[in-house]
């Protein structure tokens, strides 16, 4: 062994190498406060090595980009384990860059003759957050997409040759392909490889000058190997827990939904460490057009005087000037990120930053359980543009919501966990829970007691009545208009149907109390003449008529009940045409041209739905009393395809996981 | 000064270095046979060496720059008919109360070596003022974020910066340069709403297209 150790050394020269590497003297001898350097190595390493294999499942495409990530993530065996390092070793790096940064400030480590050494480790800084600016963009979800938007539309504001450097950076002049390309290539190719030439420099010129001992110095010196490498090892350790402490809590890293220039997302914002410069540009200072001083030439300065320090520290008071301005920039920043989580938790707009980050959650969630259960046979973003269950609901929330509403809301309302009591609803209410969870309740949302069918109401407003709950709560900003026509939830569903056959239920405003029809024969003649005095066996037949009815829309959720209760059905249409009456207003089986009221063949089905919203003045439906519903179809305000989705999100056909 | 480790230094193999220093280096130039070059010839070899070294250097640089630059080369190739304008909504899809609505911008869009059919390349904000319908652009002319419609204020409002916006897009309050980018717009075959999407630089307080 031996022997071969003299052979690769008398080739290598390893073993002088490596005393030189070990053996460096550490006046005063080892400490703690020395490891901060080492502990970056280490995360860049980590960064390297974990991004090399990030690298071998990755796609830079704008059509492969988030499907690439989301397998990853989600698909690929301990790829969740090594995306969340990736991701939370680079959550570390800016604190670790900035504890060295101090460090180095402090304890004058930037004078003579290290000043070469300092600017290195100045540019290293940059160079980690342009790291962080790159990778932020990769995945390609909706947070990357509009937060890097924002930074690459400061590009712009660069003096005299703005709008073509952006163009450069972005690879044209909209996001594509190329952006992702060349955002990949800098990430992974041209800011590692100044990385590595900078560490080495960095650690060469550390070297060759020693390093700066921290006053006083009352300990032996010492050598680099073991006892500082020891405490290196420790501190590395502990970043490692942490880390892996994070990732396993919070399985791998967050993926949002698949960028879609389309969609607004209300939360974009950048990652933490620059949400100082974020909340800078707020100022009222950098109004119009002096947002260049705010994004360019101020952030400029402050790394123009951090690297002019080595000259600054020869003046008398020069070094505590620049202890003073670290700290000043330090707290400066730290009071800036501060108030932009604080705005984005309690500020007067919170709620839209909240719901942005709960709807992406939840198409995110969607997407990729659509992209496990049914694949991916273009891109992510078209499986959740041909969902009804995601677009159903958006085009409610368009088209439909001014006068229907879905269970209460407009029909994108997010669910979210129950509050069981109301204490319990007050405190996932306050600021501080809000601070440390996006899907803490927001006062200006939703909550009814649960069990009932209740209106929803503002969390506000059942904070300050003081009901006891249990809660149901949801995410959604109460409309600004009273529902003016039927909630359409569980729309031809039994229970749906029974309490639209209730007279009093009917003249709610969960049915047509809103309408015209509240005045109309299916009221007078029928629900309060006949209905209102059915004794019992009439009230056993219209149970029956009901069953009847609901199995006429073959709704998926139904079908076995339907099957199940094929006779009670055959029994209720004998009802609803004989002994109930319905055909007396209603066609059902064949078309009756004297009928007043809807068709009731294939009532709430697919097709019944769909030629409903295309057309409600059709004869079949109301061609004399439509009240105020317009004809989408026909006025060409929604494609066929647009209203198949809104029939099927309504009749919950769509894909759902396994569970 | 005392050396705390020297227990544990490894001393190292003398034989080595001396063996590395046996080593052939190059001939001293003043042996007999080796006649010095003139320092004219020399001079002008080291400029030669850096003239080589620069142009081999120069042609990897050169070829990646070139392509690099290739995006500034490149015009545009926005989505909708020859003349910009794109079909985005009926009539009838727009409220009548004068409430703006989000409409997507389908159309044809080339990206790289895609070229994709029907795909959402933006979108836009559509309401009706007496009757006839007016467009903006749902981007914010600031830094680019996408801006919210407040239905409870009634505004415009962008939830990066804080900027919001009236109904018609000049500004309230807040750091954007100018207002909401109106858009062209035309309404074709009586109630086609065709609109000319395109997008404008931020930052500015002038609207200049992005070209």
């Amino acid at each position: 062994m031996r022997s071969l150790l003299d052979w690769i050394d008398h080739r290598t020269g390893i073993r002088s190498l490596t005393r030189e590497a070990l053996f460096e003297n550490i006046p005063g001898g080892s400490r703690w406060r020395y490891v901060w350097g080492s502990t970056l190595t280490f995360t860049i390493f980590v960064q390297f090595i974990t991004g090399i294999f990030l690298w071998m499942g990755y796609s830079a495409s704008s059509g492969d980009a988030w499907e690439s990530v989301n397998y990853i993530q989600n698909e690929m065996a301990g790829g969740w384990l090594l995306r969340g390092i990736h991701h939370w070793m680079a959550q570390l790096m800016p604190v670790l860059l900035l504890l060295h940064l101090m460090q180095v400030v402090v304890d004058g480590a930037y004078k003579a003759p290290r000043e070469v050494n300092y600017w290195f480790g100045v540019l290293l800084l940059l160079l980690v957050l342009a790291l962080s600016l790159t990778g932020y963009l990769l995945p390609w979800d909706q947070k990357g997409f509009w937060a890097t938007k924002v930074a690459t539309n400061l590009i712009t504001l660069v003096p005299f040759v703005g709008p073509e450097l952006q163009q450069l950076v972005i690879g044209g002049t909209e996001y594509g392909h190329h952006t992702l390309t060349r955002f990949f290539a800098l990430h992974a190719g041209v800011l590692p490889g100044l990385l590595v030439l900078l560490i080495v420099g960095h650690i060469y010129l550390f070297r060759r000058h020693g390093i700066t001992p921290a006053e006083p110095v009352t300990k032996r010196d010492a050598y680099f190997w073991p006892d500082q490498v020891f405490k290196d090892v420790v501190a590395c350790l502990a970043v490692t827990v942490a880390v892996l402490a994070v990732v396993l809590w919070s399985h791998g890293a967050h993926l949002g939904s698949p960028a879609d220039p389309s969609e607004p997302y209300s939360a974009a914002r950048p990652d933490w460490y620059f949400l100082f410069l974020f909340q800078f540009l707020k100022l009222p200072f950098f109004a119009g057009e002096k947002e260049v001083w705010g994004a360019i030439y101020i952030p400029g300065m402050a790394v123009a005087l951090i690297c002019l320090m080595p000259f600054i520290g020869r003046w008398k008071l020069g070094h505590v000037f620049n202890v003073g301005v670290i700290f000043v920039f330090l707290g400066g920043a730290g009071a800036l990120t501060y108030l932009a989580k604080q705005e984005d938790v309690d500020g007067p707009n919170s709620a839209t930053y909240l719901k942005g980050v709960l709807a992406d959650t939840r198409d995110a969630q969607r997407v990729t359980a659509l992209a496990r259960g049914r694949g991916i046979e273009s891109t992510a973003l078209s499986l959740l543009k041909d969902d009804p269950k995601t677009q159903g609901a958006r085009l409610f929330a368009q088209h439909c919501a001014s006068c229907h509403r879905y269970d209460g809301h407009d029909g994108l309302a997010v669910e979210l966990a129950k509050a069981e009591s109301h204490d319990d609803l007050a405190k996932r209410t306050g600021v501080s829970s809000r601070f440390l969870s996006g899907d803490a309740v927001h006062p200006d949302w939703l909550a009814r007691k649960t069990g009932t069918q209740d209106e929803w109401q503002p969390v506000k407003s059942v904070l300050k009545a003081k009901a006891e709950g249990p809660f149901d709560v949801i995410a959604s900003v109460s409309p600004p208009e009273k529902p003016s026509a039927p909630d359409l939830n569980g729309f031809a569903t039994r229970q749906w149907i029974r309490d639209l056959l209730d007279p009093d239920q009917y003249l709610s405003a969960r049915y047509f109390g809103g309408t015209a029809h509240g005045e109309g024969a299916m009221y007078k003649k029928f629900l309060n003449r006949k209905v209102r005095k059915y004794d019992a066996e009439e009230k056993a037949m219209l149970e029956l008529v009901v069953f009847a009815l609901s199995a006429e829309a073959k709704l998926l959720s139904q079908a076995e009940d339907d099957k199940a209760d094929a006779d009670k059905i055959k029994q209720g249409i004998d009802h609803l045409i004989d002994d109930i009456g319905c055909v007396d207003c209603h066609a059902f089986g064949e078309p009756d041209p004297d009928a007043d009221g809807p068709d009731l063949t294939g009532y709430g089905s697919r097709q019944w739905i769909i030629d409903f919203v295309k057309n409600p003045e059709h004869e079949k439906f109301y061609p004399d009393n439509n009240d105020r519903m317009p004809a989408f179809g026909v006025k060409k305000i929604l494609t066929d395809k647009e209203v198949g989705l809104i029939a099927d999100w309504l009749r919950g056909d769509y894909f759902e996981p396994v569970r | 000064m005392e050396n705390p480790e020297e227990n544990q230094v490894e001393p190292s193999d003398s034989s080595v270095g001396e063996s590395v220093g046996q080593a052939e280096g190059p001939r001293d130039p003043s042996e007999p046979g080796t006649p010095e070059p003139a320092g004219e010839r020399r001079g002008f070899i080291k400029f030669l060496c850096a003239f080589i070294g620069t142009l081999i250097s120069a042609v990897p640089f050169g070829a990646g720059v070139w392509s690099y630059l290739d995006p500034l080369a490149k015009r545009n190739k926005g989505g909708g008919g020859g003349d910009g304008f794109v079909r985005v909504a009926s009539l009838d899809a727009i409220p009548a109360d004068g409430t703006p609505a989000k409409f997507s911008i389908v159309a044809d869009k080339v990206d790289a070596w895609n070229r994709f059919s029907n795909v959402s390349i933006g979108a836009v904000y559509l309401r009706l003022v007496d009757g006839m319908p007016s467009a903006l652009h749902t981007v914010c002319p600031h830094l680019g974020c996408f801006v919210d419609y407040r239905p409870g204020k009634k505004d415009f409002f962008c939830p990066c910066h804080n900027s919001n916006f009236k109904l018609d897009g000049s500004i309230v309050e807040g750091v954007s340069p100018r207002a909401m980018d109106g858009l062209r717009i035309e309404v074709r075959n009586k109630t086609e709403v065709w609109v000319k999407f395109q997008n404008f630089q931020p930052g500015h307080s002038h609207k200049v297209p992005v070209s």
